[in-house]
């Protein structure tokens, strides 16, 4: 840039006209006048180039050479310099990148989930222009929420709440022909109305929750730690207990009589009183 | 007259070896706190030179002559009598060795003794006290130990179906498209902290909850700021927290601030870090029996027994307790390691001490249990 500045005073003696409205990854041209061999510079993004030319014919600038989109500066030398800037735009959206936070989210939450998209040519610029994205939410083939949104500076984005059922959700960024595609995974919020019942065997008392569901109805994720708590004259018995199938089931060591409590994380249920073993 | 120097030299020397000899010999039959490592003398005429005897061939591994000290009314035989030292199945105390002992006779008649010692164990967890009351006996002139047989469990041959859920995780590569293989890291929360002064130094302590459904590897880490907000020290809960947690599953952690005090801490800065771990529901461990009583020595001490409900030996159990007030507010933590593998469908027992200062609130308390198996991340 300071070899540019310094052409800008000294550099006039030829001239230079530049492409109006370059694209990246195709061929452009620049004019020159004059007459007489010269050297020509390009310098721009990613590239920088040096080149006999002979004025007053056009110097061709390769696909190569434009890849990135973005400033360039052209500069022509033969005695003196001139130079002049051109400006080099992303092609047509190729691919869109999709980033959809969170991956895992409970059920009925507001404002959650949010999805952002990001429209690239084929040589991976960002496309500033203005696209129509549109997104998408289904789950198990049923549209569950669809917004369309204009790209600002390259960027297009939403913000939704959660579902009221568990289980995959797709989310879908759509510009054109052009999709991608992202699971969410709706999960069962905290248990609610937990319960369990409780009888005694020859091992002592097995003790097990009713079928364990959110508010919503969900039923809560399998490996979802219930703790069962008995508590009798010998002490105090604890369990933790994995849910498997919807139901965690514990078997505690309590031969006298015992009140056994459940808790799930945060979440407490009912106390059940178990009799001594006869 | 050149020799006489040299001479002289050599002969005290000597004198002060067999000197030497002597006091340890005689420091053996005094009655009251004796440590740890006493010289063998062959002969044990005193309960406690025959614990001495005993314990420093155990120290120094010599099986066949530390049996020798043990009386064959004991029922025991040598090997289980090794094995009740060197451990079994991969539990702590196979990675461990005794380092000292101290010991104290409880009575002591002219034909049987109580003995209590302390014994202190080097593990790779740290040093472990193991405090065991000692019957002796006088066989003739001779004092020696009884030594109860230790009480393997014994689980009938069986199959026992693991059906638990087991997570894995797979991860993407290099190549993937950027954003489609992100997976959130779990949600874990602090549900409670507790910042006290004990003993030791500034304690900070409470429980956190993997509210998530995918299992965390979790780490609480704790800044004392001042008063000008300049941190002052920073300290994680190393292996007071159970770090893999299940979800909704909860765990207490204590972080220890040795020799800082809690007068010059304006505020308490706290940090959960989970990240996604592959994990298994299994093995289940019951904790039964669980009290609280005070020993020998007026200690508050939370006994219980723990049941492993699983089909595979957990080589090395970690219980760790939080204790609650009358208002549900945490006030201390404690933890302890099993020295005994946890065979499956078999129990042990554990027991972790309480301090005297937050003895007398102590209202509830919860026990988890952390397991680390051989061949086990």
């Amino acid at each position: 840039m300071g070899f540019a500045a310094a052409c800008a005073v000294a550099c006039a003696a030829q001239d230079l006209r530049v492409p109006q409205s370059a694209v990246a990854g195709e061929i452009a041209t620049i004019s020159t006048t004059g007459s007489g061999n010269a050297t020509f510079y390009l310098i721009g993004p990613g590239v920088s180039r040096k080149t006999d030319v002979t004025l007053g014919q056009e110097v061709p600038l390769a696909a190569q050479d434009l890849r990135n989109a973005g400033e360039y500066l052209a500069i022509v030398c033969s005695g003196t310099c001139s130079s002049a800037n051109f400006y080099v735009s992303a092609a047509k959206p190729s691919s869109i990148t999709f980033l959809v936070h969170p991956s895992r989210v409970p059920v009925g939450q507001e404002n959650v989930v949010s999805g952002v998209a990001f429209p690239f040519d084929q040589h991976h610029n960002l496309v500033l222009t203005t696209q129509n994205v549109s997104f998408q939410l289904t789950a198990k083939d049923a549209s569950l929420w669809s917004h369309p949104v204009q790209t600002q500076n390259g960027v297009a984005w939403f913000r939704t709440s959660s579902g009221k059922s568990a289980g995959p959700v797709q989310v879908v960024s759509a510009l054109g022909d052009l999709t991608s595609r992202r699971v969410l995974q709706q999960v069962a919020s905290d248990p609610c109305n937990l319960r369990i019942t409780g009888q005694r065997t020859k091992a002592g008392i097995l003790v097990q929750t009713d079928p364990v569901h959110d508010c919503a109805g969900n039923v809560v994720s399998d490996g979802t730690i219930v703790t069962f708590t008995a508590t009798g004259a010998q002490g105090t018995g604890t369990v933790d207990a994995p849910i498997k199938q919807g139901i965690a089931r514990a078997q505690i060591d309590a031969p006298g009589a015992a009140a056994i409590s459940v808790a799930s994380g945060v979440v407490m249920g009912n106390e059940i009183h178990v009799g001594a073993q006869p | 007259m050149k020799y006489a120097v040299p001479v002289i030299l050599v002969a005290v020397t000597a004198a002060l070896m067999v000197l030497g000899l002597f006091v340890t010999a005689q420091s053996g039959i005094t009655v009251g706190v004796t440590k740890g490592s006493a010289l063998h003398t062959a002969r044990a005429d005193s309960p406690d030179q025959a614990l001495n005897n005993l314990l420093g061939d155990v120290q120094r591994r010599n099986w066949d002559r530390a049996f020798a000290d043990v009386s064959t009314t004991s029922g025991t035989n040598e090997p289980g009598f090794i094995q009740d030292w060197m451990g079994s199945n991969g539990s702590l105390r196979s990675f461990s060795s005794l380092e000292g002992f101290d010991s104290r006779p409880l009575h002591i008649t002219n034909d049987e003794a109580q003995m209590r010692v302390s014994l202190h164990f080097s593990t790779p967890v740290g040093p472990l006290e193991d405090v065991r009351d000692i019957h002796l006996i006088r066989e003739g002139e001779v004092w020696k130990a009884l030594w109860p047989k230790e009480e393997i469990s014994s689980v009938p041959a069986q199959v026992i179906p693991v059906n638990y859920l087991r997570w894995d995780l797979v991860t993407g590569g290099a190549e993937d498209e950027w954003g489609s293989k992100n997976v959130d890291a779990p949600h874990v929360r602090i549900i409670s902290m507790n910042a006290v002064d004990s003993a030791e130094g500034a304690v900070v302590m409470g429980e956190v909850t993997n509210e998530d459904t995918v299992p965390a590897f979790v780490t609480v880490n704790a800044t004392l700021v001042d008063a000008a907000g300049n941190p002052i020290d920073e300290e994680s809960s190393f292996d007071k927290i159970a770090h893999v947690l299940l979800p909704k599953q909860v765990t207490p952690y204590r972080i220890d601030f040795p020799t800082l005090s809690l007068k010059n801490v304006k505020n308490v800065r706290m940090d959960v870090k989970a990240s996604l771990v592959p994990a298994s529901a299994d093995p289940v461990i019951g904790v039964m029996d669980q009290r609280i009583e005070s020993d020998a020595q007026g200690k508050s001490i939370l006994h219980g027994d723990l049941l492993n409900q699983s089909g595979q030996t957990v080589n090395i159990p970690h219980v760790i307790a939080s204790f609650y007030d009358n208002d549900g507010k945490v006030v201390w933590v404690s933890d302890g390691y099993v020295d005994r593998a946890l065979l499956p469908q078999s129990s042990e027992a554990f027991a972790v001490e309480i301090p005297r200062t937050v003895s007398g609130k102590v209202h509830s308390f919860h026990v988890v249990v952390n397991q680390f198996s051989l061949g086990k991340s």
